[in-house]
């Protein structure tokens, strides 16, 4: 029976590791900052070995009978630990209490394991072989378990089919185990019972693995959901692999941490750099923050008004670190207000009780994809905006992509012009997006800037005039004027980025 | 928000969730109410039976005013407003019911303002030239452009997506259905909306439209007028049209205009329903039309207001007598239990032709027959969803008997709309009007609310669980039924003469329905009566 015992030693060894490991990515994708989460993972994981191996001296019966026990619930719990964590990252409150839980209890049941093998085999070898052999295979596993988990199983398998699999190995020691020993174990067919359940989940569980992580929405992102939130208006969720910062809103891209800058100093300079003095300037839509830290560049700008729909988006950006450090702490400044209000109603009220004009308007919005934000594209919209700016003003529109969606951006451009607006449309090369468009509109003609302040990463003066440039491929087209009666940039949008796949 | 009764999802999530005690919690969650509050409103049907079976209480007290106005749906507010216009304010509007609006009343909750009856009015067409000035008056036309069409406020048309039509399993874009036609089928859908344009286009020797708004305002040629000898239907089948789906559709828009099906619609009205929508706007398409979340209760308070304080409701008149000086009208305070005499020198009697016959027994109401309707308000806490098309105005499913719903919240401006209240239309025209009125009377809330929600929820499973109200309103006399021979029939013709000093105001003598028709007739007689009063004086 020995060796056969020895072998499994190996396998709880590497099943022991893997489960570590996969809690410590869990943990670090979800959570932020590796290194914490590794240690702290580590840390509770190997105390919670301790208890378990303290807890061992207890067992003082029937002790194979036992280790089979011990390794099907390690199998169900170790295996079933990624895809638990996962579904559930976003429905509990504290999801580091869940994390911990998972993490102590397969701690504590691996920690079992190797005191009890050591009893059982303590008659049939003597002690020092028993500990060199034992020690030995645990740490073959340990090493193999680590040098498999980065190459084989995160790449090609993932979090939740990995930890599937080895909850699946874990059960078949137990099952091989108790056909090996079958006259030592009472109630043999519960047992056996139970180790073929067991297995029938675990397996079912990789099978579906793939339905989980659509679940988790994993697998429709590029990268790791870190972050995901239904707030009342849409669906807030945060990616990242390795640098790579994404949120994406109803599924849809809003910005990548590594290019991002790019789109934003396009967004905001052309326009607020070519103004004398801003003063007052207005964000509408732009929750993240990330158009407020171009704008706080201005010293002239007294103050800055962002109207976001959703306070859950403001919230998750002026207080998650990870966001926070990205948007410089945009939402801290004084010179900051939030107003969280459907802009459209807030325009109309705005415009009834004649509140003091604003010098810029930046308009960051979701692209034009329904026909709730297509209302924020249209006619009446932008007419409403004219009696906001200021006499020599300006507002700037992101307008989706004039290369994949050359009608929808035409349309944009078409549609201020329809409201009396002097248009200057432009674009930019945003990698993670693709040729982005923007439209500038002015009352008069537009004068592009002579200076913009320090420290932009993308955009120079030089590069400027490039950006009114339009290639052949891109260049204006006829288009209808979107209405809230007929919504025909909704209909342009459709087609266009539906047969767009690449993007 | 008010406590909602638990989705079945949830109640299911609480059982796995398991434990005894949990299970047990929701097997009582199963078990609560499943009972949609709501309850049934509309006109007191003991009213009017009360009108023709007497038995009121006494005249125990007089009063005097110059001009009576029975009666305050549309045309009686559109005569009242005139009066006020014209700055002759001795006149009091007697009401039935507790506030005014009649077939366009509407309601209102913590989600949003919808409609009871009316909804809409189609952009006002050449001839209608009294609503294209109400129109302006009220700023929901804002001015002109250079080429003279009428640019329309942009918050009050209808907002995209107008209508979207269920079929098989997914929701279209527009009411014609498309998905899983023939070609021969979309052939004659082709064919028979090329004729309806080129009737649209027509006029007659008179030189007037074939099809107008008002109907008064059409042509009188007789090959034209002929068209009101037949059915809709039967006129369909001789004109070669007789694919199912035509039947159907068309069958659906005479329902939604009549309350009649096309087999008994007579098809001049048919054929006026897609022929004589002729309005334009600078700033919307043909199709649109002006829309409020609360439809067309929305005018009636914008034509109550100047007169507010001389609308008396709660009154239900039931009796009048003409004499050398004026009228004497007996009248019921509901409230009060007791009963009044109203003399005036003129009266408005803006009630339907069916209720002025009994009033006044000179006049009488042979020929005019009346739809029974049932609508349902529906609050929900989430706002439907479906494949295909994305929510719109008006909702439709293809071959069902109800007509489907309107978003009280889609004209709303906000981007994301959580509650909101649906509006389901249900013309009672499965059986005679009698009969269904009977069949109407006997259904309780329960029973209404099972009909309406059975489609609802059969379209919309996602809804299961979110319908928080229903209230339903049943209309015994909704509309009157252009049956054929009834709109250039002798009825209508002896109905549209007036005589001193009682002038009838009511859409049914137009002929349809329609809001274009309450406002010129109430209008009309207003002026008449402002003549009358006039010649009087001189005389
Ligand atoms: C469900 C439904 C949907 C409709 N949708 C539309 C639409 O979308 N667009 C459209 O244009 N039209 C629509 N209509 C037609 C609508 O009827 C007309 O537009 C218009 O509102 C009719 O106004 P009216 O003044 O002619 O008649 P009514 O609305 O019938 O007004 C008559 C008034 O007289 C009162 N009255 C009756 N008897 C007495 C009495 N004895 N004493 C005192 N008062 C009395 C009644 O309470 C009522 O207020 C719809 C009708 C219904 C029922």
């Amino acid at each position: 029976m020995a060796p056969l015992l020895l072998a499994s030693v190996f396998v709880i060894a590497t099943c022991g590791l893997v489960y570590e490991l996969i809690a410590g990515t869990l943990a670090s994708y979800l959570l932020g900052d590796s290194v914490t989460q590794f240690s702290t993972i580590i840390g509770c994981y190997l105390f919670a070995m301790g208890v378990g191996s303290w807890a061992s001296r207890y067992v003082t019966r029937n002790l194979i009978a036992f280790f089979v026990r011990v390794e099907i619930l390690v199998g169900l719990v170790g295996g079933a630990s990624a895809a638990v964590l996962f579904l559930m990252f976003e429905h509990v409150g504290s999801f580091r209490v869940l994390l911990y839980a998972v993490v102590g209890l397969v701690g504590m049941l691996v920690g079992v394991e190797i005191p009890i093998l050591l009893r059982i085999l303590k008659d049939e070898l003597e002690f020092k072989d028993l500990v060199s052999r034992v020690f030995t295979f645990d740490y073959i596993g340990a090493l193999f378990a680590s040098i498999l988990f980065p190459l084989v199983l995160v790449p090609y398998l993932g979090l939740v089919r990995s930890s599937f699999l080895f909850g699946t190995l874990n059960v078949l020691v137990a099952g091989w185990v108790l056909i090996m020993v079958r006259r030592h174990v009472p109630a043999l067919r519960l047992h056996m019972g139970a180790v073929l359940a067991s297995l029938a989940l675990l397996i079912g569980g990789f099978i579906g693995a793939e339905r989980i992580t659509a679940l988790a929405e994993t697998s429709s992102y590029a990268g790791t959901v870190i972050f995901a939130e239904s707030s009342p208006y849409q669906r807030i969720v945060l990616t990242r692999r390795n640098e790579d910062l994404r949120l994406h809103l109803n599924g849809n891209l809003q910005f990548s941490s590594l290019d991002e800058y790019r789109y934003h100093e396009a967004l905001v300079h052309p326009l607020l750099a070519s103004l004398a003095a801003p003063r007052r300037v207005l964000v509408i839509g732009g929750g993240d923050g990330l158009a407020i830290r171009e704008i706080l560049k201005y010293p002239a700008v007294e103050s800055i008004t962002l109207v976001d729909l959703d306070p859950a988006m403001t919230r998750l950006f002026s207080t998650n670190p990870m966001l926070v450090s990205l948007n410089g702490g945009a939402f801290a400044s004084p010179r900051v207000t939030v107003v969280n209000a459907d802009a459209f109603l807030w325009l109309r009220d705005r415009t009834e009780r004649q509140a003091p004009r604003f010098d810029a308007i930046v308009i960051d919005l979701p692209d034009p994809s329904n026909f709730s934000i297509g209302k924020l594209y249209s006619l009446s919209f932008y007419r409403l905006l004219d009696s906001i700016l200021a006499e020599g003003g300006g507002f700037v529109v992101q307008s989706t992509s004039p290369l994949v969606a050359r009608k929808s951006f035409w349309c944009v451009n078409n549609t201020i012009g329809a409201a009396g607006f002097v248009t200057s449309p432009y674009h930019a090369y945003v990698p993670s997006f693709g040729d982005w468009g923007y439209v500038l509109a002015t009352r008069g003609s537009y004068r592009p800037p002579v200076e913009y302040p320090e420290g932009l990463r993308f955009l120079t003066i030089a590069g400027t005039a490039e950006m009114f440039r339009f290639p052949p491929d891109m260049a204006r087209v006829e288009t209808g004027i979107q209405r809230l009666d007929d919504q025909v940039l909704i209909h342009y949008f459709d087609d266009e980025w539906s047969s767009y796949l690449v993007y | 928000m008010a406590r909602k009764p638990p989705t079945r999802r949830q109640v299911m999530a609480v059982g796995a969730a398991g434990g005894a005690l949990l299970a047990a919690g929701a097997l009582t969650l199963e078990r609560a109410p499943d009972v949609v509050p709501g309850r049934i409103l509309g006109a007191d049907a003991a009213h009017g039976h009360r009108l023709r079976g007497g038995g009121f209480p006494p005249v125990t007290a007089e009063r005097t005013t110059g001009v009576a106005i029975i009666g305050g749906g549309i045309a009686g507010l559109a005569a009242a407003r005139h009066l006020t216009q014209r700055g002759f304010t001795d006149f009091t509007l007697f009401e039935l019911e507790s506030e005014a609006g009649g077939n366009a009343v509407s309601g209102r909750n913590d989600v949003s303002a919808y409609p009871w009856g009316a909804h809409y009015v189609p952009l006002a067409t050449e001839e209608s030239t009294e609503v294209r000035r109400l129109f302006e008056e009220l700023g929901i036309i804002t001015g002109y452009d250079a080429a003279g069409l009428p640019i329309y406020d942009e918050f009050m048309i209808s907002a995209a997506p107008q209508e979207r039509l269920f079929l098989h399993g997914r929701w279209q874009d527009g009411l014609v259905p498309l998905l899983g036609g023939s070609g021969a089928e979309r052939a004659e859908f082709a064919r028979f909306h090329e004729r309806m344009e080129d009737f649209g286009a027509r006029r007659g020797a008179d030189g007037r439209r074939a099809f107008a708004i008002p109907v008064d305002a059409s042509s009188a040629d007789a090959h034209f007028r002929a068209l009101d000898r037949e059915t809709m239907k039967d006129w369909m089948n001789r004109e070669g049209f007789t694919a199912d789906r035509l039947h159907r559709h068309v069958d659906y828009c005479c329902r939604d205009d009549y309350g009649t099906s096309h087999e008994a619609t007579s098809a001049w009205a048919g054929i006026h329903y897609f022929a004589a929508r002729s309005g334009r706007a600078a700033n919307a398409g043909p199709d649109a039309v002006v829309t409020w979340p609360e439809g067309n209760g929305w005018l009636v308070q914008r034509l109550a207001r100047d007169c507010e304080t001389r609308i008396e409701t709660g009154m239900l008149a039931f009796r009048i007598e003409e004499g050398p000086r004026g009228v004497a009208i007996d009248i019921l305070d509901t409230i009060k239990g007791t009963s009044f005499r109203v003399r005036a020198r003129a009266a408005v009697l803006a009630v339907p032709r069916f209720i002025a016959s009994r009033l006044l027994p000179r006049l009488d109401a042979d020929g005019f027959t009346y739809a029974p309707w049932a609508v349902a308000n529906i609050t929900l806490g989430r706002v439907p969803e479906g494949r295909g098309q994305a929510l719109a105005w008006d909702n439709v499913v293809f071959g069902s008997r109800l007509l489907g719903y309107v978003v009280a919240t889609h004209q709303d401006l906000r981007m994301i709309a959580g509650r909101t209240v649906l509006t389901y239309y249900w013309p009672l025209s499965h059986l005679p009007p009698a009969e269904a009125r009977q069949e109407a009377l006997s259904r309780d809330i329960a029973g209404w609310q099972a009909i309406f929600l059975e489609e609802l929820l059969r379209i919309h499973p996602e809804l299961e669980g979110t319908v928080e109200r229903v209230d339903v309103r049943v209309f015994g006399h909704a509309m009157i039924r252009p049956v054929p021979g009834f709109i250039w029939g002798e009825a209508r013709r002896r109905a549209l003469l007036s005589r001193p000093p009682v002038f009838a105001a009511h859409s049914d003598l137009g002929g349809m329905s329609i809001f274009e028709e309450a406002y010129v007739s109430g209008l009309g007689a207003a002026r008449k009566a402002l003549d009358y009063l006039a010649g009087m004086r001189e005389g």
